[in-house]
């Protein structure tokens, strides 16, 4: 019984463990502080929006959390394990089980759409018909299954970002990072892609930090839902918003509120109240 | 110049050399370490051995030329033209056959290297492929400097012969010397110290151009206007390092071997 019961109380506990934590993380560049003091948590199948100024740091939060730059002080914790304790060779195999779209989506341009979206399998040696069977997979996910043998120059920004949302998606991460997804993108492009992020959001229920400078994609996510039935994004019922979705804002550096979409709007905080008008 | 920016300019560059020689370690280091990305090196060789294979055999030919053109029209006023062989051999084997293919080799192919990799840097491809758990390292660097050195090895090699023929060419048909003799003389006078010095030059020479075109790739910031500077910097800084580098090599070869 004992054998049976132990895996079950370990993926409980799994789950009930955050799968990132900042403790005090600072970092700054050529002695000027850009995060300083920043704590708080990402549990499991949580969404947090990540909101603040251009230029405060929430890039580089975003690299803190996969490894890609280490804090100057404090830890960072990714499913368990910290990662300012970890060698290079350790963080290259836990990056393999977080996805992140960059700013500019970030594709190999000399790499058509396929491959593209296909790199990290082919650095497993998966067979030739698994790796397309799942790079279709992914690529249908973001309704670019006609794309596999373009290069990334060929497409527009909009579907660049769908590529590199397929491209994180496509290994089925634990963890999601995206940086800024639709970032110079024009508004209608900038809704097909936060109805991805909310269409990953809810049917895989992945743990994510989305970074963002747009009011209006965070609160979309807040406010909608995956509907599986009509495979389409709803609106929430008026007045609520989706509970596994929490907002973090960042000024001057520091995190200035950590809490849920109506502790956001209701803040009495004068930054706050300046920033959402 | 004040002292100050004098002192951060000598930091700036013990820094830059602690930095190449990480990446160089760690280069030399990953030869060794799984996954070693077969397919990558197999690309790069034929990219820059083959790809290279017009100009060095272009330059190999018009050195070798040159050279039994110069010498002859010296050794005449001596009457030892016969040794035109010898000297062209010598020559192309020990100095000129390693020097200047690595020179072609660093202005085509360091160039490339610093300018796709810096381009990789600014548009955040690399951070991208750390993302997705593959070492820019292993998976970029490892394989050009594999397959220069490798390359540089066999180019090297083919611009010898090339500008012996080269020069066989201009002694025996536009200046009418007995072409045989010139191939006995040419033969005659190598000795395997002078052979090994011409084939350790390209190994180094091909090290220096992979690491060099690299290092600067990879420490590229400031958009494309950096990656223009980064790529004339790793041009010029691997022409210079060849050259110096032919001295010492030539220094050490001459106290080992006397010649």
């Amino acid at each position: 019984m004992s054998t049976a019961t132990h895996p079950l109380s370990e993926a409980a506990a799994s789950a009930e463990e955050p799968m990132v934590v900042f403790n005090h993380v600072s970092i700054g560049f050529d002695g000027k502080p850009v995060l300083k003091d920043i704590s708080f948590e990402l549990r499991h199948g949580e969404t947090r929006i990540l909101l603040g100024p251009a230029g405060v740091g929430k890039s580089v939060l975003l690299k803190l959390t996969n490894g890609l730059l280490m804090p100057d002080s404090g830890c960072i914790s990714v499913f368990g394990k910290d990662l300012c304790h970890m060698k290079e060779r350790d963080l290259f195999s836990l990056r393999g089980e977080i996805g992140t779209v960059f700013q500019e989506g970030a594709l190999f341009d000399s790499m058509n759409v396929r491959d593209n979206v296909a790199f990290r399998l082919m650095e497993e040696h998966l067979p030739d018909e698994e790796i397309d069977r799942r790079v279709e997979e992914a690529l249908r996910f973001v309704e670019l299954e006609h794309t596999m043998k373009k290069l990334p120059s060929e497409l527009s920004g909009g579907m660049r970002r769908r590529v590199a949302i397929a491209r994180a998606i496509v290994t089925e991460p634990k963890l999601l990072l995206y940086d800024s997804p639709t970032g110079g993108l024009d508004p209608i492009t900038s809704t097909t892609i936060i109805e991805l992020v909310i269409k990953q959001r809810d049917a895989s229920k992945t743990s994510s930090l989305v970074v963002t400078h747009r009011l209006q994609d965070a609160f979309m996510m807040a406010t909608h839902r995956y509907d599986a039935q009509c495979k389409c994004i709803q609106p929430m019922p008026k007045g609520q918003t989706d509970p596994n979705t929490s907002f973090l804002v960042l000024h001057d550096g520091q995190l200035v509120f950590d809490g849920t979409t109506e502790e956001l709007v209701r803040s009495d905080d004068p930054f706050l109240r300046d920033y959402l008008r | 110049m004040p002292i100050a920016s004098l002192d951060t300019t000598a930091k700036r560059w013990v820094l830059s050399v602690q930095e190449y020689a990480l990446l160089t370690a760690r280069a030399l280091l990953n030869v060794f370490r799984r996954p070693f990305y077969w397919s990558d090196i197999v690309f790069q060789a034929d990219y820059i051995g083959i790809g290279s294979l017009p100009i060095v055999i272009l330059t190999g030919f018009f050195t070798g030329g040159v050279l039994a053109l110069n010498s002859a029209s010296t050794l005449a006023q001596f009457g030892a033209t016969a040794v035109t062989g010898q000297l062209v051999s010598l020559s192309m084997i020990k100095e000129l056959g390693p020097v200047l293919t690595s020179l072609m080799v660093s202005g085509r192919n360091a160039s490339g290297m610093t300018s796709e990799l810096g381009s990789m840097i600014v548009t955040e491809q690399v951070d991208a492929m750390r993302a997705l758990g593959t070492d820019p390292m292993k998976k970029l660097v490892m394989p050009r400097i594999v397959a220069t050195v490798c390359m540089m090895f066999f180019l090297t090699i083919v611009s010898d012969a090339i500008g012996t023929l080269g020069g066989a060419f201009v002694s025996g048909i536009l200046l009418g010397q007995n072409t045989s003799q010139y191939f006995h003389t040419a033969y005659q006078t190598l000795r395997y110290p002078d052979v090994l010095e011409g084939l350790i030059k390209p190994v180094i020479f091909g090290f220096i151009i992979a690491t060099i075109g690299c290092f600067f790739g990879m420490k590229t910031r400031g958009g494309t206007q950096g990656v223009g500077r980064s790529t004339t910097q790793a041009v010029v800084v691997a022409s210079v390092l060849i050259i110096a580098t032919d001295f010492f090599i030539s220094q050490v070869v001459i106290s080992i071997f006397g010649r």
